[in-house]
């Protein structure tokens, strides 16, 4: 499933003197399997643009197509499916008896069968990482990290093709992270879903997206694949974004050792990079 | 999906009306409101009206927005417009068996409602030129003398600041989970109204957590900021 947004403006709290354009004029289109990263300050519009992609705010101007389809009338209901927002602290959320009735919400609420949300139910939460004994304790009762996977199950369930994740690790230890970080990972190249993660954290979009979408005072500053992009850490500076810190580690080191590569964004390229160095030296 | 609520109603300005002391501006509204209570005449109303819409116009509030608190209780002035008007007794201008449209009926009906729409304009007119904020601490400077008689004012108006400030933030998260709930399927606008009542629990069950987890979070930072130590040497 792809996604694509022509002339999409936004303004909150139109006509009154709190006005705010808080899109203007956004063209970009997400192709189908793509991992996109969507980075910007606070208040860039990275939120209210993915908003967008499941009708939750509607265009004040512009349009959104899931799959070439335009969302809106008859059809937006079904196309608004085929996109699941999981927003920061999704575990705040949460608030069934037992965490079956949690994850099943969205199924209950599309009328589908008993039986078949059983199993639903199920496939979610070992897919998440999760084991079934979990199903009957309060939501309440869990981990952060557990809640988080909870919350994530409410809308995996639902199958959608496209994931949009708002600060996913926000709050997590480093392990979680981490884990999270590959729950997401997996779903992309085990189910092939489009997956478009919004981030303040330029290691995780390093890490793991594919292209990357730099947004600033609601417009689009950048779009390209993740090296080309933090490749030029002047422009990102200057609209108060930096790249991964391993990058600048590494440029440093470029000033002394002139023959390593320092278009270098995780700290597992830059350990081979340097390896390689010592090897040769 | 929220966002029309206006809740502390503030419209930023610069007025004479904005700058003058909140105290004023409380005192002052709360005279105008008795004297709408007490007037009787046409021409009464007719003054007070014109001192209202005076205001407005020096407020430079732009007209709409004054409107805009009338909406939520135009069914109440509706409701006791009409029941003034059919259950007066006096001269019968019109009627049909028990039906009686009387001339004091009209009278009365049409008094009430101007009472209502001045009061409610009256009390918008001072919301809408006052922070919130500056609207508690003028209350508490106007009761500060109830603190000889050991009433504890300035907690009160402590309790009415933080109420407000979480106004919005509790507003905000409403919009935030009505979102992350109408993503997984939650939907708030169809059905009867008990279905769309029962359709609030999923909203309303985080919110409630949130806010006390929030309240949680402000208590203990202010006792950490030694909040609590005034009451302490009181007592």
């Amino acid at each position: 499933m792809s996604i694509k947004v022509t002339g999409l403006t936004y303004v909150y709290m139109k006509g009154t003197p709190f006005e705010k354009i808080a899109l203007d004029n956004i063209d970009l289109s997400i192709e189908t399997g793509e991992f996109v990263g969507i980075i910007g300050h606070t208040g860039s519009g990275k939120s209210t643009l993915v908003q967008h992609f499941n009708g939750l705010l509607k265009p004040t101007s512009g349009s959104v197509y899931i799959n070439g389809e335009k969302l809106e009338g008859k059809r937006a209901r079904e196309l608004k499916r085929q996109v699941g927002i999981v927003f920061q602290y999704p575990e705040h959320q949460l608030f069934e008896e037992t965490v079956y009735k949690d994850i099943a919400f969205g199924l209950i609420k599309r009328g589908e069968e008993e039986n078949e949300i059983d199993k639903k139910v199920r496939k979610t939460v070992r897919m998440v990482g999760l084991s079934e004994d979990i199903l009957d304790k309060s939501p309440f009762e869990l981990s952060g990290g557990q809640k988080r996977r909870v919350a994530m199950a409410g809308i995996l369930v639902l199958e959608p093709s496209i994931l949009v994740l708002d600060e996913p690790a926000a709050g997590l230890d480093p392990r979680g992270r981490d884990e999270i970080f590959e729950l997401i990972s997996n779903l992309h190249k085990s189910n092939k879903m489009t997956v478009v993660l919004v981030s303040h954290s330029m290691e995780d979009v390093a890490k793991y997206v594919e292209r990357v979408v730099v947004m600033n005072k609601g417009r689009i500053e950048m779009c390209g694949p993740v090296r080309s992009v933090f490749n030029k850490i002047d422009e990102l500076e200057r609209i108060g974004l930096a790249a991964p810190q391993i990058t600048y580690l590494m440029k440093r080191l470029k000033e002394k050792i002139p023959e390593i590569n320092d278009n270098i964004l995780t700290v597992g390229e830059a350990k081979a990079e340097l390896e390689k160095y010592i090897r040769k030296a | 999906m929220i966002k029309d609520i206006t809740l502390g109603q503030y419209f930023p300005g610069d007025s004479l009306i904005h700058r003058a002391d909140p105290r004023v501006k409380i005192i002052l509204t709360l005279v105008i409101m008795t004297n709408i209570f007490l007037i009787d005449s046409y021409l009464a109303f007719a003054v007070f009206a014109g001192f209202i819409a005076m205001a407005v116009f020096i407020g430079k509030i732009p007209f709409a927005y004054t409107l805009k608190g009338l909406k939520p209780i135009m069914p109440i002035i509706v409701f006791t417009a009409l029941v003034n008007i059919f259950t007066n007794p006096g001269i019968l201008l019109a009627g049909y068996g028990p039906v009686r449209i009387t001339y004091e009926g009209i009278d009365t009906a049409a008094k009430m409602s101007l009472r209502l729409v001045l009061l409610i304009m009256s009390s918008s007119i001072m919301t809408l030129t006052t922070t919130p904020i500056s609207l508690t601490d003028g209350l508490e400077r106007i009761l500060s003398p109830l603190k000889h008689l050991k009433v504890p004012v300035h907690e009160f108006s402590m309790m009415m600041t933080v109420a407000l400030r979480f106004i919005p933030t509790l507003l905000e998260e409403t919009d935030k989970i009505m979102k992350a709930q109408a993503s997984r399927g939650a939907d708030f606008e169809t059905g009867n109204m008990f279905e769309r009542a029962k359709s609030f629990i999923p909203v309303l069950i985080p919110l409630f957590v949130s806010a006390f987890r929030r309240a949680d979070d402000l208590a203990l930072a202010m006792e950490h900021a030694a909040i609590e130590v005034e009451r302490e040497e009181q007592g």
